[in-house]
């Protein structure tokens, strides 16, 4: 990135955040979620799948930040390195969430006739709900990272066609549009040359609305046992297993716990500002997923 | 085969172009068929700047778009350079491109706010193949940038950054950089101001006359189009009722249309007489049958109400789609 | 001409100004006007002349927005509209006097038939029963030319077509019974023809009622044929005024010789049109001296340093310019 790129970065930045003390903390809190998943294996003072038996269900204190769980295991180490599972979840549902969503609501709304076929589909598929639509999806596929993040996508991709349906259609009567198209662009200059450049800040606001979502989604899959494989230090699958010792090891519940919410709460922050920045044309559009 | 001075550029007949509008409730799917251009037809000579005038709703918009193949036409022929082009399947369509150019309305709407100039003006350049190198194409943007009145240096800005007069000086370069045969200005200068809209009309008038361009000028002004027309057509509810070389329109107009809007424009020096109260036109969705003018005309009779006039030759490049035509000139032709 | 009554309305002074990020832009600079009762005045000029800020500086209309009055007087009937209290000014608006739009800009609500909102109207100023509101918007419509008004009184705007539709708006802002009716571009949405009625129809209301009318817009031809006189605007100021026939026999500043030059005619041809070089300087772009001189082809040192001042022409006709252009000009 050019120094006058970086520079313009930083004044869109400050533009977004200006007087909005709440997100600003939010966004606080998620650099803060993004530096410990990069630099897990250098914060955390225990393996996170170390199991030690002696140490079962230590309370939280100077040995243990978080305390342990059922087989001794680090909760803060396991912690950490859940805020991987969740930029991993996060940013692999955003891409497949927009890859197939963006690409059906373009498509859809560009070609009609395809169009009408396709946003059937999607409206079938959102007369699920978002959580039993990934459960059935789960129930036929194997547990892994990989499937969570394809099902989580797909949920939202759905949400994602039907936006940006709705906003190609606008855009595709702009009148730049027919100046383009009289100057010889075929379709896919039009789509992506002329159209998606447009797209840009609403997808972004999109996407960060995804990206809290899929915390949600990846949690409860975890909870019910058909999300991420057990082992998998995840703040869902943390979540699952503490069930059990509630009574007798709350913070087992309460750590894995409060990480969700801030996250969630963080991201949703971030993403009302982004949205109320962007062009007011489609403000309407985006509500939230 | 003809020479080009005997064959017109551009031959349209008998143009269609309707849309289908849902009408009705919910669940009932009642279709009503506006009839936007209903039986256009009009020759185009080459060097030639025919104007197309005509209150809003009555088509002329829709007979530029569906000539530049934005809207279908519903039927219909048009014949640019003695080649039928309607039937063309897009893709076949898409060399016609070049020669076909269109000048958009608003200025601020018709260029794309995400692109630089540069970027807006290189795409027709590259589409068509018109230069290879990037140093060329910049060459020709720059040369195309002057040739409008613009600095070259622009090129690397965004549209946002210029006022409504300088934009549309942008869109002109658009259509003027693939060097066109046929350009179709729609309403070019009327979301300009005054003192604008003179310069950006004299920049139009000096390119078609140096470049020798042929030209279809919509607009609703006519002013405007008496300024910048060789030859004028008239278009009332998707017909044109008349036709003539610019002198004789405005001298002596010969259907009862075209007099009412003569006389209907406030005049800055005084002497206009008022034209007399005839209503508004009925929609396109549901024009009367017979003349669609006849509601609004004093001389309309039986024949006006039932019969569809046809254009009646009134000489010297005059026609007139009147029954009462060739009597009110004393003469038919 | 006696001194006894005062001007129906009275513009001294006016300044107005955008507040943008704590400082003032000056829109419109110490503007002066005045209107008696079934007279009208024209104000033209191109966009960004200030011309439709006025009218709603007038209106009490800037309420909300980053305009502020930085100076001057607005008297109606002898009262400083600036000065009187919020009720009190509430009550002359839409009463006493009322404003037009160009059409798209406040259209009619399309939920709504358009007799319920002219009873809306008509209520909001005098207190009176439903059926008698409605009986005086059958006679508002009937007054607007509308044919069957009876019948129209319950139609949605959507069935009305565009001026039909002005002639409701022009109905609602009669409800008052204004002496007072500014129309900011009140045609400019319409096509010829129908503009030539809508004027027509705000001509005769005005021999019939004596209200008197400020009509707003860009077209020369338009004011020309319905004002009895003429203010022409530059960046936020009036350069000339006259009446009607003197301004068009006798232009003194060129920027409204070269805006009446600009303008293709249907009655005339012009090998070349005469332009005015450049563009409207923006807001945010400082001009020394007189503001048109960027563009003027009279302009000299003076002109670049030093705001003209009005000078009288004489017989009502007045100027900012130092070289005025000749009288037969």
């Amino acid at each position: 990135m050019t120094p006058n790129a970086t520079v313009q970065w930083f004044a869109t930045g400050r533009r977004i955040f200006r007087g909005r003390w709440l997100a600003t903390l939010g966004l606080a809190w998620l650099v803060l979620v993004v530096l410990a998943a990069v630099f897990a294996p250098l914060i955390v003072p225990y393996d996170p799948l170390e199991i030690d038996p002696v140490a079962r269900l230590t309370e939280p204190g100077a040995a243990h930040f978080f305390g342990t769980d059922h087989f001794g295991r680090d909760t803060f180490s396991r912690s950490i390195y859940g805020a991987r599972m969740a930029i991993v979840i996060g940013l692999g549902s955003v891409v497949v969430a927009l890859l197939v969503g963006g690409l059906t609501g373009m498509i859809s709304a560009y070609f009609t006739r395809l169009g009408a076929f396709l946003m059937r589909v999607v409206d079938v598929l959102m007369a699920f709900p978002a959580l039993l639509l990934a459960l059935v999806l789960m129930t036929i596929l194997e547990r892994s990272v990989m499937n969570t993040v394809l099902v989580i996508g797909i949920v939202y991709a759905t949400t994602t066609a039907r936006i940006l349906f709705g906003m190609t259609l606008k855009l595709k009567n702009e009148v730049f549009i027919d100046a383009a198209v009289c100057s010889g662009a075929g379709h896919a200059s039009v789509l992506f040359r002329h159209i998606l450049p447009n797209l840009i800040s609403p997808l972004l606001v999109q996407a960060s609305f995804i990206f809290a979502f899929a915390q949600l989604q990846a949690a409860a899959l975890d909870f019910l046992g058909l999300g991420l494989p057990p082992e998998v230090p995840s703040w869902g699958n943390m979540l699952s297993e503490s069930r059990i010792y509630v009574t007798r090891a709350p913070w087992l519940l309460l750590f894995p716990g409060a990480l969700i919410i801030l996250s969630v709460f963080s991201m949703n922050l971030v993403g009302d500002a982004l949205r109320d920045s962007i062009d007011p044309r489609f403000k309407n559009d985006i509500k939230g997923v | 085969m003809t020479t080009d001075a005997e064959r017109p550029l551009l031959r349209v007949r008998d143009l269609k172009t309707h849309f289908t509008l849902k009408a009705g409730g919910l669940f009932s799917g009642t279709r009503k068929v506006l009839k936007a251009v209903d039986g256009v037809s009009f020759d185009l000579a080459p060097g030639e700047v025919l104007g197309i005038v005509g209150e809003s709703g009555c088509g002329k918009s829709t007979v530029g778009r569906t000539l530049t193949r934005l809207e279908d036409a519903t039927g219909g022929t048009a014949e640019f350079d003695g080649q039928e082009m309607l039937s063309l399947s897009k893709a076949d369509f898409r060399p016609l491109r070049r020669e076909i150019q269109m000048i958009f309305q608003d200025p601020f709407a018709s260029l794309n706010p995400r692109l630089t100039i540069e970027q807006t003006l290189s795409e027709p350049v590259r589409i068509h193949g018109l230069e290879t190198t990037r140093e060329a194409i910049r060459e020709r943007i720059a040369r195309t940038l002057t040739q409008v009145g613009l600095d070259p240096k622009v090129m690397s800005r965004h549209p946002h950054e210029f006022s409504g007069g300088q934009r549309q000086r942008i869109g002109i370069a658009r259509v003027m950089i693939v060097e066109p045969k046929l350009v179709i200005a729609d309403e070019a200068v009327s979301a300009l101001d005054v003192s604008i809209q003179a310069q950006v009309l004299n920049l139009i008038k000096d390119l078609q006359t140096e470049s020798g361009i042929s030209m279809l000028f919509i607009s609703h002004d006519l002013g405007v189009v008496r300024h910048i027309c060789d030859r004028v057509a008239v278009m009332y509810l998707g017909r044109i009722v008349e036709t003539a070389p610019r002198a004789t329109l405005f001298s002596a107009p010969s259907h009862p249309y075209t007099k009412l809007l003569l006389a209907s424009i406030p005049r800055i020096r005084p002497g206009r007489v008022a034209a007399e109260d005839r209503g508004e036109p009925a929609s396109a969705a549901a024009p009367p049958p017979g003349c669609p003018f006849h509601p609004r005309c004093g001389l309309a009779t039986d024949i006006c109400r039932s019969e569809r006039p046809l254009p009646v030759d009134l000489g010297n490049g005059q026609f007139s789609a009147c029954h009462h035509a060739g009597n009110q000139q004393g003469e038919a032709a | 001409m006696t001194q006894s009554k005062p001007p129906l309305l009275d513009v001294r002074g006016l300044s107005l100004s955008i507040a943008t990020g704590g400082s003032l832009m000056p829109v419109v600079r110490d503007l002066s006007f005045s209107l008696n009762a079934s007279e009208t005045l024209g104000i033209v000029g191109e966009s960004g002349c200030g011309k439709s800020l006025t009218s709603l500086a007038i209106m009490g209309l800037l309420e909300g927005t980053p305009v502020r009055v930085t100076g001057g007087e607005i008297l109606f009937e002898g009262r400083d509209l600036l000065t009187l209290p919020a009720r009190e000014r509430r009550r002359i608006m839409g009463n006493e006097m009322s404003m037009i739009f160009q059409e798209p800009m406040t259209s009619l609500n399309p939920v709504y038939r358009i007799g319920d909102q002219i009873v809306e109207t008509i209520r909001e100023h005098q207190p009176m029963s439903k059926t008698a509101a409605r009986a005086r918007a059958v006679e508002l419509l009937r007054m607007v030319r509308i044919p069957d008004p009876q019948g129209r009184i319950d139609s949605y705007p959507h069935q009305l077509s565009g001026g039909m539709r002005q002639r409701v708006m022009i109905a609602m802002a009669l409800a008052g019974s204004p002496r007072l009716l500014i129309a900011d571009e009140p045609t400019t949405a319409l096509d010829v023809t129908v503009q030539a009625q809508i004027l027509k129809l705000i001509a005769d209301l005005q021999s019939e009622t004596g209200m008197g009318i400020i009509l707003i817009s860009h077209d020369l031809g338009v004011i020309a044929e319905t004002c009895d006189r003429i203010a022409v605007m530059y960046r936020g100021r009036v350069v000339e005024s006259a009446q009607t026939r003197d301004l068009f026999a006798r232009m003194r500043h060129p920027y409204t010789r070269g805006l009446l030059d600009s303008i293709p005619e249907p009655d005339e041809d012009v090998e070349r049109l005469p332009t005015i070089p450049g563009r409207v300087p923006g807001l945010d772009e400082r001009v020394d001296g007189c503001a048109f001189h960027p563009r003027c082809a009279r302009a000299s040192d003076i002109c670049r340093e030093q705001d003209p001042a009005e000078t009288a022409f004489g017989g009502g006709h007045a100027g900012r310019c130092h070289h005025p252009l000749e009288p037969d000009a």
